[in-house]
C-alpha cells in the first residue's frame, strides 16, 4: 500500500510540470464542444421541438453524456503513452521495480493516478456545464464519480494492453476503431433509440453507453425510471474496472520480470 | 541460511536461468564476500546481465540456489531490493524531472522521509559532482552525467551491495575515468561492488576478483593478476603486417613464442620476454609494419580461454 502512494507521488511531481497547459486543455475541450454542439446545434434542435428528449433542452441532454465521453478519451490517452513510456522509453517502471516496490504497486499506483487525473478533468468539465446553465439540478455533481468510473473502465483494459506493447503502432487502431466510434455512437449526441434497431443491442457492448446512460440518469435525476438498468450499468462498469486492473497488474509484472 | 559475519553477500550454486529452450546462465557457482569488488567479465550475450538480474531479485531463478544478503530472492525479493543499489545497463532516469527530483523521489520508494531524502540528495549531488545541475532537467545532461546521476540514485538507500551492469559502456574516456574514480571511492568506503563489463581495463582497474563468463558459463575465476599469470605469459609481442602478408606467413612464426594467436589484423606472440621475440622475428627476416611489446592483459586471458576477442 505504501508503495502505491509513492508511485502516485511520483506521477504527481511529473504532472506539476505540465499542469498549466493541461488545465487549459481541460477547460478548452468542453468549452468548444458545448458551444458548438450544445448551443449551436442545440438551439437549432430545440426550435424544431425537442419532444424526443423528454422536455430537456439539447444542451441539458448532451452535457452529461459528453462529460462521460470526454473522460473516456482522456482515459485512453493516459493509459497508453505513460504506460508504454514507463516500460520501454524512459523505463522508469524498471527503476521502481529495483526498489522494494512491487509490480502490483506500480500497476495500481498508475491506475490510481489516472483516476485522479480523470477526476480533475471531470470536475473542470462540470464547472463548465454549470457555467453554461446546462445543469438541470445540483445532482450535476454526481456526474464526476460516474464519469471517472466510466473512464477507468477504459483506462484499465487499455493499460493492460499497453503493457504488452513495445511501441505505440497499435494505439492508432484503438483510437480510430475503438474510441472514436464509441464517442459518436454511444448515446452521447443522440439517444441510441435513433440507431437502426439491429444496432441498438450492440450499444450494450459499449462501456461508454453504460457510462453515458448512468451519468445522464444520475445528473438528470431520471435514475428511478429504470433502476434495474441503472444498477446493471454500475455493476458492469465496476466489473470491468476490477477485472482489468488485475489484468494490468499481471501484464506489467510479466513485462518487468522479462527485463 | 542465517546471516553471520562470514556469510557471503552473494552465494550461488548451480545457478541457472532459462528463457524457454535458451539457457542464458548455465549452472554457475559464485560467492561474493562483504567489501569485495567483484566483476563479471565477458562479451555481450555471455549471461552477465541475466545473472545480475537474478541477484537483483527482479528475475526469477530457473534452477539452483541463490542467496543475496543471506535472503532468498524467491520469497524475500522486496527485502533484498531494499538493501541493494542497482545501476542498470540502460539508464532508467525520469528525464522529465530535474536531477534533484530524481534522487528525492527515488528515496521515497525506499520509505525514507522527504527530509531524509533531501539530506541524502545533497550529499549525493556533491559526490556525483552534479550540485550545480541539480535543478536542471535530466534530458539535456551528457551521457557521463546521466551515469553519475544513476549511480548517485542507486546510493540513496545506503545500500550494502551495489550492482553495476556495464557502468561505463558508451562513455568517452574522460567520462569513464571520472566514473571509475567515483566507484573507487565507494570501494574504499567499504561498499561491496558487483559489476559486469566487457572492458578488460575496467575489470583490471576496479575488481579485486572476477569471473570470466562465456556462453552462459564461468570459464575462469581469480584476481586480475592471478588470471593473467595462470592463462597468459608476462609479455605479448604484437606484429602487424601489410595487408595480405599475414596469410602468407605459413610456418615462419613457428617456435618464436610459447603460444601464437592470429587475429584478423595482427599476430600475437606470447612469451615472457617480448623484446627477445621481436628481435628473433627480425632475425628471421620478417618485416611487420609495426611491432608492439606490451604486458599481458585480461583481453589475452579471454582470448586464451575462448579463442575470441572480448569486443567483436
Amino acid at each position: 500500500m505504501a508503495g502505491l502512494t509513492h508511485v502516485i507521488e511520483h506521477r504527481a511531481v511529473q504532472y506539476r510540470r505540465t499542469f498549466r497547459s493541461s488545465v487549459f486543455t481541460s477547460f478548452l475541450s468542453p468549452l468548444l464542444f458545448l458551444t458548438a454542439m450544445g448551443v449551436g446545434l442545440g438551439g437549432y434542435i430545440d426550435r424544431s421541438g425537442g419532444a424526443a428528449l423528454g422536455g430537456l433542452t439539447y444542451l441539458q441532454f448532451l452535457a452529461p453524456g459528453l462529460l462521460a465521453a470526454t473522460v473516456m478519451q482522456s482515459a485512453a490517452f493516459e493509459a497508453t503513452f505513460p504506460i508504454i513510456g514507463g516500460l520501454n522509453w524512459q523505463r522508469t517502471f524498471h527503476a521502481m521495480y529495483a526498489t522494494p516496490i512491487s509490480p502490483r504497486d506500480i500497476a495500481f499506483g498508475n491506475l490510481a493516478w489516472m483516476a485522479v487525473r480523470l477526476a480533475m478533468i471531470s470536475a473542470v468539465f462540470t464547472l463548465i456545464i454549470v457555467a453554461f446553465g446546462a445543469a438541470h439540478s445540483p445532482l450535476v455533481v454526481l456526474g464526476v464519480p460516474v464519469a471517472v468510473l466510466t473512464g477507468m473502465a477504459f483506462a484499465g483494459p487499455i493499460s493492460a494492453f499497453s503493457a504488452t506493447q513495445r511501441n505505440p503502432s497499435k494505439f492508432n487502431v484503438i483510437f480510430r476503431f475503438g474510441i472514436t466510434p464509441l464517442f459518436l455512437f454511444s448515446g452521447t449526441f443522440f439517444p441510441i433509440e435513433q440507431l437502426p434497431s439491429f444496432l441498438q443491442p450492440v450499444a450494450w457492448l459499449s462501456p461508454l453507453w453504460h457510462g453515458v446512460d448512468l451519468t445522464r440518469g444520475l445528473v438528470l435525476g431520471t435514475f428511478g425510471r429504470d433502476p434495474v438498468v441503472m444498477v446493471a450499468h454500475l455493476v458492469i462498469l465496476v466489473g470491468i474496472v476490477v477485472v482489468s486492473s488485475w489484468a494490468t497488474a499481471v501484464t506489467i509484472e510479466r513485462r518487468l520480470v522479462r527485463g | 541460511m542465517p546471516e553471520t559475519s562470514t556469510t557471503p553477500l552473494i552465494h550461488a550454486r548451480g545457478l541457472t536461468k532459462k528463457f524457454g529452450d535458451f539457457t542464458a546462465v548455465d549452472a554457475i557457482d559464485l560467492d561474493v564476500a562483504k567489501g569485495e569488488a567483484f566483476g563479471f567479465l565477458g562479451p555481450n550475450g555471455a549471461g552477465k546481465t541475466s545473472t545480475m538480474r537474478m541477484i537483483g531479485s527482479v528475475s526469477p531463478v530457473t534452477d539452483g540456489t541463490l542467496t543475496v544478503l543471506g535472503l532468498d530472492p524467491r520469497t524475500q525479493g522486496p527485502q533484498i531490493r531494499a538493501r541493494l543499489g542497482v545501476v542498470p545497463q540502460q539508464d532508467t532516469l525520469d528525464t522529465e524531472l530535474t536531477v534533484r527530483e530524481n534522487l528525492v523521489l527515488y528515496g521515497r520508494y525506499f520509505g525514507l522521509s522527504r527530509e531524509e531524502c533531501g539530506r541524502r540528495a545533497d550529499e549525493l549531488l556533491d559526490f556525483a559532482q552534479l550540485t550545480e545541475r541539480q535543478n536542471d532537467e535530466v534530458e539535456p545532461l551528457s551521457g557521463g552525467m546521466k551515469r553519475r546521476l544513476t549511480i548517485a540514485r542507486a546510493l540513496i538507500n545506503e545500500p550494502e551491495l551495489l550492482l553495476l551492469d556495464e557502468p561505463t559502456t558508451g562513455l568517452d574516456p574522460q567520462a569513464r575515468h571520472l566514473l571509475w574514480d567515483r566507484l573507487y571511492r565507494l570501494k574504499q568506503r567499504g561498499v561491496t561492488l558487483v559489476l559486469t563489463t566487457h572492458y578488460m581495463d575496467e575489470a583490471e582497474q576496479l575488481c579485486d576478483r572476477l569471473v570470466v563468463m562465456d556462453k552462459a558459463k564461468i570459464v575462469a575465476e581469480g584476481s586480475p593478476r592471478q588470471l593473467i599469470d595462470r592463462y597468459s605469459t608476462k609479455e605479448v609481442t604484437e606484429l602487424r603486417f601489410p595487408p595480405g602478408v599475414q596469410d602468407s606467413l605459413d610456418g615462419k612464426l613457428d617456435g618464436l613464442a610459447e603460444r601464437i594467436e592470429r587475429l584478423a589484423d595482427r599476430v600475437l606472440l606470447y612469451a615472457d620476454d617480448g623484446e627477445a621475440v621481436a628481435v628473433a622475428a627480425h632475425e628471421r627476416g620478417l618485416e611487420p609494419e609495426t611491432v608492439l611489446v606490451r604486458r599481458s592483459t585480461l583481453e589475452d586471458v579471454f582470448l586464451r580461454l575462448t579463442g575470441r576477442s572480448l569486443i567483436e
